[in-house]
C-alpha cells in the first residue's frame, strides 16, 4: 500500500518541538529522564528543538532507535550534526580526526574497522578471560590489603580495563604509569579544558613514540599487527587514541556503576553471588539498565522516512539509546533491574555499522569482574548514603566519579 | 531453514557468534562471519534468528516457514522484529 509521509509546516514543527530531556529523576541515578518515557508512549518519533534553534527530531523507542542507527543514510560525522545538549550552541564541531572511527561514515569507516575487527572476535576475546581474572584477582588482593574502606573506581572499576588496554596496545610495563596518568587526565573530573587538551597531546606524543617502538621491535599485541598494514603513523596513533578513548571511561564506568546498581538492588547482587552461572546474563542486563552512552546523534543525508513521518536531508536525528532500552514493547517491566532475564537486543552497545569494535572484551571484562568482586567480598557495601555518590552526570559517559565501599563487620 | 551471509556487509561485531555459537563463527583477518553448518537442525532455529536480529550490520538472512501459515519468511537482518524472535509484544 502507498501512502504518503506525515509532512507539516513549519510553524506546526516549530510548535510541537520539545527539547531534549536530560534531568534525571530525584533519587533515583539509574533511571532515564521521566519525561523520556511519556515522548515514547505519545510519539516515539518527535520533533525536538536543538540549543543552537535547528528543528530536528528525537527518537525514544526502541525499534525506532534500532532502525536509524542501522541506516546507513544517516551519516555520523561530527560536523553535520547538531548537538541537543545545553551549552552546545555556538561549537563549531569539527570532523572526526584521523582514526576516530566514530564520527566517520562508510566507506571511510569500513576501511578501519575491517582492519580492526579481527582483533576484537568473540574467539580473541575469550582468550583473554584467564588474564583479565588474573588482573581482577590482584586488583582485590590490593583492594583487600588497603582496606577495608576504598573508592571502588580507583581500586579496581578504573585500573582492570586500563591494564587490558595497556596490554592490548602492548604499553610496556615501565610505561603504564605514565601512560595511566595521562589517561586519567583526559577524563578527571577536576581536570580543566586546557588541562585536558594538553593531556590529550601529551598521549598523542605517547603513541607515536610507541608506533615507533613497534615498527622497530613489534611484540604480541594489537598495535604491533597495525604496523604491518597499510595504516600510516598518524593513523596508528588515532587509532590508539580512540582505543583508549572507546575503551577505558566505558568499560570502567559500566564496573563502576554496575557495583552501585548491584549493592542498590541487594536481591541482585545475592543472586548473582549464589550462581556465577548467571554472569553472562547480568552482564547484558546490567548494560540494557544502565546504559551509559545514553545519547547519540545522526544527520540525514538524504530525505527518509521513519515511522511514517519525513525526516529532512540535513535534520539532526537524536537516538535516545536510553529511553530505547526501557521500552515496554520491547522489554516487560523494562525499569526493574533483573538479571535473570534475557536482555538480548538491547542498544547499550549501539546498533548499524558503528555498533561498539570492543564490545566482547567489555563484555569479558565485566563478566569476570562483577562476580569476583561479590564473591570475594560477601559484605561488600557503600560506604556513604547512596545520595552522596558524585554522579557523572555532565558526561558523555554516565557512571561514578567515586563509589566508597566498604566491607566486613558492620 | 536456509541461512545467507552477506560477507560485504559483515563488519565483525560477533553478535552472530556470540549468540549462536554453533552456526556462526568470525574470521581471524576481519572478524566476519563464517557459516559453520549451513543446514543446523531445528532446535537450533531459535538462536540463529537471534543472531540475524542482533547483527548490526544486516548480514545474515533467514528463510523458513511461519509457523502459522506455512508460508516462507525471509528475515534479514534488522528487519526482523523483535517479536519473531523474543517473547514479547
Amino acid at each position: 500500500m502507498q501512502h504518503e509521509p506525515s509532512t507539516n509546516s513549519p510553524e506546526q514543527a516549530a510548535q510541537e518541538a520539545v527539547v531534549l530531556p536530560i534531568q534525571r529523576p530525584e533519587g533515583c541515578p539509574f533511571d532515564p529522564p521521566a519525561e523520556l518515557a511519556e515522548l515514547r508512549e505519545r510519539q516515539p518519533l518527535t520533533r525536538l528543538r536543538y540549543p543552537d534553534g535547528h528543528l530536528g527530531w528525537l527518537a525514544t523507542g526502541h525499534s525506532t532507535v534500532r532502525a536509524i542507527a542501522a541506516d546507513t543514510r544517516f551519516s555520523s560525522r561530527y560536523e553535520l550534526m547538531h548537538y541537543p545538549f545545553p551549552g552546545t550552541e555556538d561549537l563549531e564541531i569539527p570532523p572526526a580526526t584521523v582514526g576516530d572511527l566514530t564520527g566517520m561514515d562508510q566507506p571511510e569507516h569500513t576501511r578501519y574497522r575491517r582492519l580492526l575487527a579481527g582483533k576484537f572476535t568473540v574467539r580473541r576475546m575469550r582468550a583473554l578471560t584467564a588474564r583479565v581474572e588474573q588482573i581482577t584477582a590482584e586488583h582485590l588482593d590490593a583492594m583487600e590489603r588497603q582496606g577495608p574502606t576504598v573508592d571502588l573506581v580507583r581500586a579496581f572499576a578504573h585500573p582492570v580495563p586500563a591494564l587490558m588496554i595497556c596490554e592490548l596496545l602492548g604499553v610496556p610495563e615501565v610505561r603504564r604509569a605514565d601512560f595511566m596518568e595521562r589517561a586519567a587526565a583526559i577524563s578527571a573530573p577536576e581536570s580543566t579544558l586546557d588541562e585536558q587538551i594538553a593531556a590529550l597531546a601529551g598521549l598523542g606524543d605517547f603513541f607515536r613514540d610507541l608506533i615507533s617502538d613497534k615498527r622497530a621491535h613489534p611484540t604480541d599485541d594489537v598495535l604491533s599487527d597495525l604496523t604491518t598494514s597499510e595504516l600510516t603513523d598518524e593513523e596508528l596513533a588515532g587509532i590508539a587514541g580512540f582505543l583508549l578513548a572507546a575503551g577505558l571511561d566505558t568499560t570502567a564506568n559500566m564496573i563502576g556503576l554496575g557495583t552501585f546498581a548491584l549493592l542498590s538492588h541487594p536481591e541482585q547482587a545475592a543472586a548473582l553471588r549464589a550462581d556465577p552461572g548467571l554472569a553472562d546474563q547480568a552482564v547484558e542486563e546490567l548494560l540494557r539498565y544502565l546504559t551509559i552512552t545514553p545519547t547519540g546523534v545522526r544527520a540525514a543525508l538524504e530525505d527518509v522516512e521513519v515511522d511514517g513521518q519525513l525526516i529532512r536531508i540535513g535534520e539532526s536525528v537524536t537516538i535516545s539509546i536510553q529511553a530505547a532500552n526501557r521500552d515496554p514493547a520491547r522489554f516487560d517491566d523494562p525499569d526493574t533491574l533483573d538479571i535473570h532475564r534475557k536482555a538480548t537486543g538491547h542498544l547499550a552497545f549501539g546498533h548499524g555499522i558503528h555498533q561498539c569494535l570492543g564490545q566482547q572484551l567489555a563484555r569479558v571484562e565485566m563478566r569476570v569482574a562483577l562476580p569476583a568482586l561479590f564473591t570475594r567480598f560477601p559484605t561488600l557495601r557503600l560506604a556513604v548514603p547512596p545520595e552522596e555518590v558524585p554522579l557523572r552526570t555532565d558526561m558523555n559517559i554516565y557512571g561514578v566519579h567515586r563509589l566508597p565501599v566498604t566491607w566486613g563487620e558492620e | 531453514m536456509e541461512i545467507r551471509i552477506d560477507r560485504e556487509r559483515c563488519l565483525g561485531a560477533g553478535m552472530c557468534a556470540l549468540t549462536a555459537p554453533e552456526v556462526f563463527d568470525q574470521d581471524t583477518e576481519g572478524g566476519r562471519v563464517l557459516l559453520l553448518d549451513t543446514d543446523p537442525p531445528p532446535a537450533r532455529s531459535l538462536a540463529i534468528r537471534r543472531a540475524a536480529y542482533a547483527c548490526p550490520s544486516g548480514a545474515i538472512t533467514v528463510t523458513e516457514p511461519r509457523p502459522a501459515s506455512g508460508e516462507p519468511a525471509e528475515l534479514r537482518g534488522h528487519h526482523i522484529r523483535a517479536s519473531e524472535t523474543f517473547d514479547c509484544q
